[in-house]
């Protein structure tokens, strides 16, 4: 069973950029043409020869987002349990060197804010720290989820990456899905922007969705930071990391997340800018790649971003998310990882998926089979 | 014209087309039907051939350098049967290679995927290089890389029929999630079927009764080697559209003010 290293070693980032950069209008129409599209396909469609059939790339995007998923989306929250962290990160708020008043929710801190969002009507909870193996190791993570596990059907970290022991112990809990984000897959990159803590080893990052999938989770979130490097180089090695897990862990399910880098405390300027348009060209072009792959969007994004894209091929969005620990009831004014754009009530953002004619979907797990 | 190559464990075909040796008249037309189509691997029933005998009529005619014999277990109806089977074959004929067949049922001959399995896995274990012969049920293929066959090869339409590619959708699945080589087997009843599964992405295919039915075997035998290459090739050069592009009827991408 190979490991994604080998696959990513056999690329080299300049070569794989100026590719994308080469494909022509001839190649996206192929690539539009077909059923079945392949990664080649895939970099046509994230290619700057691709900005003229983008309305084209949303056509089609919505018909397989509905084919499949019908009028649906479902809701999920993020729940920050710690903003400790030993890791250097230039784009975190959460960074060792940012002199911020740390904090770790207790047992009681939890359920106060697992409460709110019962209140709002969540069941697919988020659990996010910082990485502090200490603090909030496999150890503390497997209490939390114990701790809440009857209130919620689906349970979600994005946590410091965890040895495959690890992960099946917290999946004997009841953890049902890990995202893990390989920020950037440049190596040289992904070094300058984690100079210090477990982080900064590229690899163990790289093989933790390998872990994952040997441990036998349920679903894996994917991702890249956008605005690290180039986003088409970025998206598409992403895709490539989608594609060797789906054919090697063929029982677990995968879900694709699209952060850009967004404003912090001490923060980094994107050193590559991506356009609301280069996202929805992203975004579709998933889509188009994959018609069975869940596109997860925060509230990162715009109000009037996120009002467009729910129809275009996103599955699965979040609303009133505070992205500090103890943001929604404990201390709403503790620091934040990053500024969110869209505040809007979950009343009033589900009021306007319904308006659309979309399923609001609370619940789609049932953590009593594990 | 030879496109690229094939490779299983340790082997390394030119010749995207295996054969079977059974329906031909009589073994000399069987060998130059082979000969005709450059096949490398030839699948032959343990059953139907007498191993210890030096001189038996089927594998005479099938000792060339380039036929690389593969045995295969038609006939058994378990997973034990099966077992016996190949290490009968593994002294007999000095091959660690085996083309899993199990099926119970007489009258179609379709795979059983639960001894198939039970059997795969303890073969593989075993040292054998499995190569399944199965209905084309995407799980089914996971299933058995999982337990480490070295290709998968599920049928097109049951054995003999002639049907062509009737499994198309599951074929596809199959094909665009395999981590190992998948070989078309059963069903194919003429050169376009065969093509069309190399096109769709297959990595080779398996052909006897097509072939050695035909008024013309060696003929025949021809036309699937062109075939196949036809659809390797074609596969490689990345096929055109069949549909236009969608036209946009209401703009979902005017909030971006392009």
């Amino acid at each position: 069973m190979s490991h994604f290293k080998t696959v990513l070693d056999a690329y080299n980032w300049d070569d794989t950029l100026q590719s994308i950069y080469n494909k022509t209008a001839e190649d996206v129409k192929r690539a539009l043409g077909k059923d079945k599209r392949d990664l080649e396909d895939f970099k046509a469609l994230i290619s700057p020869a691709a900005k003229p059939y983008l309305e084209s790339m949303a056509q089609q995007s919505q018909q397989l987002t509905k084919k499949r998923f019908g009028n649906t989306i479902q809701m999920y929250a993020p729940m920050y349990l710690s903003n400790e962290c030993q890791n250097i990160c230039t784009y975190c708020g959460f960074s060792m060197t940012n002199k911020i008043p740390r904090r770790t929710l207790t047992d009681a801190e939890i359920l106060k804010e697992t409460a709110f969002l019962k209140s709002k009507g969540y069941d697919h909870i988020l659990l996010v720290t910082g990485e502090a193996n200490r603090t909030v190791g496999v150890q503390y993570l497997k209490h939390a989820i114990a701790l809440i596990r009857s209130q919620f059907s689906n349970i979600t970290i994005e946590v410091q990456p965890l040895d495959q022991d690890e992960y099946e112990l917290l999946i004997s809990q009841g953890l049902y899905a890990v995202l893990v984000y390989q920020e950037t897959y440049h190596r040289d990159a992904y070094k300058k922007h984690h100079p210090k803590g477990k982080k900064s080893n590229f690899d163990y990052r790289l093989d933790t969705p390998d872990r994952l999938g040997k441990a036998g989770i349920h679903k894996i979130g994917l991702g890249s930071l956008y605005g690290l490097e180039d986003w088409r180089a970025d998206s598409f090695f992403t895709a490539l990391h989608f594609k060797h897990l789906q054919k090697t862990y063929w029982k677990t399910k995968y879900s694709m997340s699209f952060p850009r880098l967004r404003p912090f405390s001490g923060g980094l300027e994107p050193k590559v800018e991506m356009t609301d348009s280069d996202l929805v060209q992203l975004i579709c072009a998933f889509r188009l790649l994959d018609e069975d792959l869940e596109l997860s969007m925060s509230t990162r994004e715009s109000e009037v971003f996120r009002d467009h894209i729910v129809n275009l091929g996103i599955t699965s969005i979040s609303a009133e998310s505070k992205t500090n620990p103890g943001g929604y009831v404990v201390e709403k004014q503790s620091l934040e990882q990053f500024e969110i754009s869209d505040e809007r009530s979950t009343e009033s953002f589900t009021k306007m998926l319904k308006s659309k004619g979309l399923e609001v979907v609370w619940k789609d797990w049932e953590n009593n089979w594990q | 014209m030879k496109t690229d190559n094939l490779t299983i464990a340790d082997k390394t075909f030119q010749s995207r087309l295996f054969t079977g040796t059974g329906k031909f008249s009589n073994s000399k037309i069987m060998r130059d039907a082979i000969r005709a189509s450059e096949s490398e691997l030839v699948t032959v029933a343990l059953k139907r051939v007498n191993a210890t005998d030096l001189g038996d009529d089927i594998l005479t005619h099938l000792n060339h350098p380039s036929i690389h014999l593969l045995p295969n277990t038609s006939g058994v109806r378990t997973a034990e049967e099966a077992v016996f089977a190949a290490q009968l074959s593994r002294e007999a004929l000095h091959t660690n290679w085996v083309k899993l067949e199990i099926h119970p049922d007489p009258k179609y001959l379709l795979p059983d995927p639960i001894e198939t399995l039970k059997a795969a896995e303890m073969l593989v274990k075993a040292g054998f290089v499995v190569m399944p012969y199965i209905h084309a049920d995407p799980v089914l293929c996971k299933r058995l890389e999982d337990v480490g066959v070295q290709c998968v090869m599920p049928l097109g339409a049951p054995i003999g029929s002639n049907k062509g590619l009737k499994t198309l959708d599951f074929l596809e699945i199959i094909i665009a999630q395999s981590n190992v080589p998948v070989i078309v087997d059963a069903g194919i009843g003429s050169p376009s079927h065969a093509a069309q599964a190399m096109e769709l992405g297959a990595d080779a295919v398996l052909v006897n009764t097509a072939i050695a039915v035909s008024q013309n075997p060696i003929a025949m035998g021809t036309a699937f080697k062109l075939a196949v290459e036809a659809g390797r090739l074609a596969y490689n050069a990345k096929l055109a559209p069949p549909k236009n592009t969608a036209e946009a009827s209401s703009p979902l991408t005017s909030f971006l003010n392009l």
